[in-house]
């Protein structure tokens, strides 16, 4: 075969997966571009250039920047917890304890559920009156009080179903590298009189380093990308305490149909995304070890 | 007082299959000071003693003692040893000099006495220019002496190696135990390391303890586990190729060997006994001692293996040189009485030792 040839072969091997990801991915993030800087055509009235003008409309948007902070705190709320969470149960169901396989697959449970029918069930621990969490607290002689009604608690109910369905998807990923690592290693450190603590600070963590980086990716996306919980459990209520960014995105575009302006907030999204993922990749990437 | 002591140690797992007697009853003494070997084939239980002994694996039974000191029920830690694992164990994200000052490091040792220590252990063992790097930009035999370089620097009494040069390709075996040995004895540890190979534990030890299937064969000086084997498995493990292993039958003026028709070679009460010869203490001389029929000849350059039939038995010799012998030939096979094993039908060699010299006709 000559050089030729298999430069052919080797494009038309990737053209499915490269027509897939330009039409589904690409294309779609050119095309936003594009309507970002247009009107929304209504009816008769075709789309016009309008420039920035969508972009100032952001800026004294209080929705956008009230989701904007929700959502950041929602991921300062969910990332460390489940990660910390991933890696607690991941060390704990790699250890030689009995029936750490029922263990293990109690953990991932929540990973397997749809996330609609996790957040029905959710919806019922947090019920007012009726629902367990009420019932429990009322047990204990507290006072009544409406997880997802009121401002001040409705965003930190939903991050707590974040986590609750995340870690078990992380533990999975400590899991396995904890598994490929030689108990070799913690015998060596044993016989130096290393404490459990001591040699998971040396030794593990930063051996683990490498996934988690890869959870962290992972995690920062999911929490800019996760809604389905939103949507069944508050609708953004209330009075926006739980608005994230993508139902935002999904009530302007979906509901008000203002599409130049969706695709506005989709730039904002994207552009968040990109900086963060790079950001990982560039500043952590550095300090991670690779074997 | 004995640096180690295992008394009646057992060690045994239950698996599918049922219960594996790892260890079985061991007991035996180490002096201070003196490398041991732990030898036997796969499977026997070298490395679960070993394991034992560090504390990274609980007795079923029995006590073990480090220094006069009861460390049964101890943890690792405070059995004050040094061990080096078979895949040397080394932390991958740690440099040289951290992998090895990790111990002290744990123990919060004074930053001006860690680095006085280092330096004294990196340039014993060559590693001085090696500090900065991380194990995996190491050869086998540098990584070797890293995970050596973090036993010793803890300067631990008792030092315990799982097969550490079984990694290596032949030369760097030969110039690491050589290495092992002399640093050994400059530092006066008390050494007990696993091989399952002879070789290796007939050059370093100054004893050996052979193990099969969880229990002691015997437990000797190499030159006695050479020239006195316990018991038949014993004489089949040391040397190669093995000692030949000849049942003896009643002949006409004597024991022969059985299934030929002599002549004798030993006297009749030996008959029912097996007779062990060593191949190289076999000697071919024309017209002497008892002939056989060569089956095959291999020339190994310093010397040749021929390989007989003598009665039901195949036997191996081992002769100087080159031999002027072809298969279906006649040799004639001679050895000296003092190269002469008699064991019991049981495998356990004959009690009487004088008999045994006594019982050739060449003597
Ligand atoms: N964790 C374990 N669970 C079950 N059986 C085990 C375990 N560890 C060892 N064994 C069994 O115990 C016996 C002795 O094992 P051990 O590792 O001590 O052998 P060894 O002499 O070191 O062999 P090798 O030379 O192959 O390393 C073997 O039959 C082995 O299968
Ligand atoms: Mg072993």
């Amino acid at each position: 075969m000559t050089r030729q040839m298999q430069w052919l072969y080797g494009w038309l091997l990737v053209l499915p997966a490269a027509a897939l990801l330009a039409l589904f991915t690409h294309y779609p993030a050119i095309a936003t571009a594009w309507h970002s800087f247009h009107s929304t055509p209504k009816g008769a009235r075709p789309a016009v250039f309008v420039g920035g003008d969508n972009y100032r409309l952001l800026v004294d948007d209080p929705i956008f920047w009230q989701s904007l902070t929700n959502n950041l705190w929602y991921a300062l709320g969910t990332i460390p917890a489940s990660i910390g969470l991933a890696l607690l149960m991941a060390t704990w169901v790699n250890g030689r304890l009995p029936g750490r396989g029922f263990l293990r697959l109690a953990f991932f449970t929540p990973t397997i559920l749809p996330m609609i029918a996790v957040a029905n069930i959710w919806l019922f621990f947090y019920t007012p009156e009726y629902g367990l969490l009420e019932q429990i607290t009322k047990g204990l002689g507290f006072a009544s009080h409406n997880w997802l009604g009121s401002k001040g608690s409705a965003l930190g109910a939903l991050m707590v179903v974040a986590v609750w369905k995340e870690a078990g998807f992380f533990m999975i990923f400590y899991l396995a590298a904890l598994q490929s690592m030689s108990p070799n290693l913690a015998e060596a450190a044993a016989i130096e009189g290393a404490s459990r603590w001591y040699f998971f600070r040396r030794v593990t963590f930063p051996l683990l380093m490498p996934t988690t980086l890869f959870v962290l990716v992972n995690a920062v996306i999911n929490a800019f990308r996760m809604v389905d919980h939103v949507v069944v459990m508050t609708r953004g209520g209330p009075d926006n305490a739980t608005e994230l960014l993508l139902y935002y995105i999904y009530e302007i575009g979906f509901r008000f149909w203002d599409t130049a302006y969706a695709a506005v907030l989709t730039m904002v999204l994207l552009a968040i995304l990109g900086t963060v993922a790079l950001a990982q990749f560039w500043f952590i990437g550095r300090r991670v070890h690779y074997q | 007082m004995s640096a180690i002591a295992v008394d009646n140690v057992s060690k045994h797992w239950t698996t599918r299959e049922g219960r594996v007697h790892a260890v079985d009853g061991l007991s035996f003494a180490l002096e201070p000071g003196t490398l041991n070997v732990l030898l036997g084939p796969s499977g026997c239980g070298k490395s679960t003693t070993l394991r034992l002994i560090a504390g990274l694996e609980q007795a079923d039974g029995g006590r073990i003692h480090i220094a006069g000191r009861d460390v049964t029920d101890l943890p690792p830690a405070q059995r004050n040893i040094a061990m080096v694992f078979q895949s040397y164990a080394l932390f991958p994200h740690l440099s040289v000099a951290e992998n090895i000052v990790f111990g002290l490091r744990v123990r919060r040792v004074s930053a001006a006495d860690t680095a006085t220590r280092l330096k004294r252990v990196a340039e014993l063992l060559g590693l001085a220019q090696l500090l900065d790097r991380k194990p995996g930009q190491l050869s086998g035999g540098q990584q070797q002496r890293v995970a050596l370089g973090r036993a010793i620097i803890a300067e631990a009494p008792v030092c315990l190696m799982d097969e550490p040069l079984s990694n290596l390709d032949a030369q760097l075996r030969q110039d690491m135990r050589a290495e092992i040995r002399s640093l050994q004895r400059a530092l006066g540890i008390t050494m007990v390391y696993v091989t399952h190979d002879q070789v290796e534990a007939m050059s370093m030890a100054d004893r050996v303890i052979l193990l099969n299937a969880g229990r002691i064969e015997q437990n000797a000086t190499p030159v006695e586990l050479y020239e006195t084997p316990a018991n038949t498995f014993v004489a089949r493990f040391i040397g190669t190729p093995p000692m030949n292993l000849l049942p003896l039958a009643e002949g006409a003026d004597g024991a022969v060997i059985d299934g030929s028709s002599g002549p004798a070679v030993a006297p009749i009460d030996c008959a029912g006994l097996t007779l062990g010869l060593r191949p190289e203490h076999i000697t071919l001389l024309h017209g002497e001692g008892v002939p056989a029929m060569v089956a095959a000849v291999e020339y190994l350059g310093a010397d040749s293996l021929v390989t007989c039939r003598l009665g039901n038995a195949t036997l191996a010799a081992r002769v100087g040189g080159s031999v002027g012998l072809a298969a279906g030939d006649t040799a004639w096979l001679s050895w000296a009485g003092s190269a002469q094993h008699l064991f019991e039908s049981d495998g356990t060699r004959r009690a009487d030792a004088e008999r045994n010299e006594a019982a050739t006709m060449f003597a």
